[in-house]
C-alpha cells in the first residue's frame, strides 16, 4: 500500500448526547438508553456496560461514607488548608473515571470510529459520543 | 504563548493568581468586609487584648486570634474558589441544545427547520416534576437547582446568591465554605462585643469612675462595640436563615421563589431533602468536594489539538482495517456482500465498521 495513500472522510463525524438522568437527584448519572444512531456501530450490550461503569464510577466518588466524612472534617477543622496538602477523594475518582474511558477508547470505541469525550470536559451535562464516518472508499 | 482558558473566560468574571483565583467583577464590597473585619479585630487586639490578658485570662486574646484566622481562611475560600460555575456548550453540543436535545435531530441540517425548539424540559427527581429551563447565553438545559446569575453571567451549579460582601456567587462548590465563614464571624462578632463591653465595665469599676469616664478612657473598645452590635444582628440573622437552610437542604434561591411551598393548594415536596436535618447537615458540610469543572488554567486550544490527535489515530485505524480485510479477502476468497466484508476472523476484534449510509 502506498503511504501517502490516505482515507477520505465523505462528511462531519455525527455526535451522539447521552443526557444526564435526574430521576434520583442530583448525582451525576447518565442516561443508559440506547441512542439508535449507534445502531451497527457498538454493540447495545457494550455501551450500556459503558455508561453502566461510568454511572458506578461516579457513585463512588459523589458516595457519603467514612472516607468523605473523615476528610471533610478535617479539611473544615484546618480551615481548608488541608487542600493544599492532599488531594480529595472526588478528584482522585475523577482521574480513575478519565482513565476508564481512556481505556474503553482504545481498546473498544477508537477501532469501531467511535471517541467517547470525557463527560468532565462538557460540565457533566452528557457523555458525548464522536461517531466518524467510515471511510466511504470502494472495498 | 497561546492563551489559557481564564484569559479566554466568557463569563463576567475577575482572575488572579493565573487563573487560580476567581471572583466577581465587583468586589468593592469585598474590600468593605475585609476592612469592616480586620478593622475591629486589629482595634481589639491593640486597644483590649492587653489588658483583658492580664485582668481576665492570657487565653482571650488567643482565642480572638484562632477566630479571626478560620473566619478569613473560609472568607477566601468562599470568595476565590469557582461557585460551581457550568462551562457553556460550545459547537456542537450548544446546537444540539439549541435545537431541543434530541439525539434524533440531525445536526447537518440548516436552523431553517428549528423554528421553535422547546425551550423547557420536564424531568422527574425523586417523583417530582422539575423545568428545566433553557439558557439562552449559556446554551445549555439548565440542570436542576442551577441559575443564571446576571451579575457574573453564567450559570451556576445549586445557585444559593450572588453575595457582594463576598465578591462572588455562592453555590454548590462554596457553599459549606459561605457557611462556616457566617458561623465563625457569628461568633467573632459575638466574642469582640462581649469583651469590649467587659472591658468598659472593668474600668469604670476599677477606679469608682464612671462608665463615661472609662468610655473616654478606652474610646477603641466604644468604636469596636458599636460595629461588633450593629453586624452581630445581621449576622446572627444570616447563620440562623442559612442553618434553616442546610437543615432542609433548600438555597436561598428556591426559599425566596417560594419553590417547595404550597402552590394554588398544591405542596410541591422538595426533591432533594434527605428527610432528616443530621443527614441533610453532613451532607452539605461534610460531602465530597467537587472539582471545578472550568478548567481555567489549561491552554484554550487543548481540547481541539486532542480532538484531531483522536481523528488522525481512527482515520489510521480504519484505514489499517479496511486494508486487513481487503488482504484478508484475498486469503480467504470472501466476497465482500453488501458493502459489508464478510469476516472469518475474530468478530470482536477485527469486524470492520459498516459504511454510513449517506
Amino acid at each position: 500500500m502506498a503511504a501517502n495513500e490516505t482515507t477520505e472522510v465523505a462528511t462531519a463525524p455525527k455526535k451522539v448526547f447521552v443526557q444526564r438522568d435526574y430521576t434520583h437527584g442530583t448525582e451525576c448519572k447518565y442516561e443508559t438508553t440506547y441512542p439508535t444512531q449507534l445502531e451497527g456501530v457498538i454493540a447495545r450490550e457494550t455501551f450500556t456496560d459503558t455508561v453502566n461503569k461510568i454511572n458506578e464510577l461516579f457513585e463512588r466518588a459523589e458516595e457519603l461514607g467514612c472516607p468523605t466524612y473523615t476528610e471533610g472534617c478535617l479539611s473544615c477543622m484546618t480551615g481548608y488548608l488541608l487542600y493544599f496538602c492532599i488531594e480529595t477523594k472526588y478528584s482522585k475518582e475523577m482521574k480513575q473515571i478519565s482513565l476508564f474511558i481512556q481505556r474503553q477508547n482504545d481498546e473498544i470505541y477508537h477501532p469501531r470510529g467511535v471517541h467517547i469525550v470525557e463527560p468532565m470536559l462538557r460540565g457533566l451535562r452528557c457523555i458525548e459520543l464522536v461517531v466518524y464516518p467510515a471511510p466511504n472508499k470502494p472495498i | 504563548m497561546s492563551k489559557k482558558r481564564w484569559q479566554v473566560f466568557p463569563g463576567k468574571n475577575r482572575f488572579f493568581c493565573g487563573g487560580r483565583i476567581i471572583m466577581a467583577k465587583q468586589i468593592n464590597v469585598f474590600f468593605v468586609t475585609l476592612i469592616l473585619l480586620l478593622g475591629v479585630c486589629v482595634l481589639f487586639f491593640v486597644f483590649d487584648c492587653e489588658y483583658l490578658s492580664q485582668k481576665v485570662h492570657w487565653l482571650v486574646p488567643v482565642i480572638a486570634g484562632v477566630l479571626l484566622a478560620f473566619t478569613l481562611l473560609f472568607l477566601f475560600r468562599t470568595s476565590f474558589s469557582d461557585p460551581g460555575i457550568l462551562p457553556r456548550a460550545t459547537g456542537d453540543e450548544a446546537l444540539f441544545n439549541d435545537r431541543g436535545a434530541d439525539n434524533n435531530v440531525d445536526l447537518t441540517q440548516s436552523s431553517a427547520n428549528f423554528r421553535n425548539p422547546p425551550r423547557t424540559k420536564d424531568v422527574q427527581v425523586n417523583g417530582e416534576t422539575v423545568k428545566l429551563k433553557y439558557c439562552f447565553t449559556c446554551k445549555i438545559f439548565r440542570p436542576p437547582r442551577a441559575s443564571h446569575c446576571s451579575m457574573c453571567d453564567n450559570c451556576i451549579e445549586r445557585f444559593d446568591h450572588h453575595c457582594p460582601w463576598v465578591g462572588n456567587c455562592v453555590g454548590k462548590r462554596n457553599y459549606r465554605y459561605f457557611y462556616l465563614m457566617i458561623v465563625t464571624i457569628t461568633i467573632l462578632c459575638i466574642y469582640v462585643l462581649a469583651f469590649s463591653i467587659a472591658h468598659i465595665v472593668m474600668l469604670s469599676r476599677e477606679k469608682e469612675n464612671t462608665l463615661i469616664t472609662a468610655m473616654s478612657e478606652t474610646p477603641a473598645s466604644v468604636i469596636e462595640a458599636l460595629i461588633a452590635f450593629f453586624a452581630v444582628w445581621s449576622v446572627l440573622g444570616l447563620a440562623g436563615f442559612h442553618s434553616y437552610l442546610a437543615g432542609t437542604n433548600q438555597t436561598t434561591n428556591e426559599e425566596i421563589k417560594g419553590s417547595w411551598a404550597q402552590r394554588h393548594g398544591e405542596v410541591v415536596r422538595n426533591p432533594y431533602t434527605t428527610n432528616n436535618c443530621c443527614g441533610n447537615f453532613t451532607k452539605i458540610l461534610c460531602g465530597p468536594s467537587y472539582t471545578s469543572l472550568l478548567r481555567l488554567r489549561e491552554d484554550k486550544n487543548k481540547e481541539k489539538r486532542d480532538m484531531e490527535e483522536v481523528k488522525k489515530k481512527i482515520e489510521k485505524l480504519m484505514f489499517e482495517q479496511q486494508n486487513n480485510s481487503n488482504s484478508q479477502g484475498h486469503w480467504t476468497n470472501s466476497q465482500p456482500h453488501n458493502g459489508i466484508p464478510v469476516d472469518h476472523t475474530d468478530l470482536q476484534t477485527q469486524l470492520p465498521r459498516t459504511p454510513t449510509p449517506s
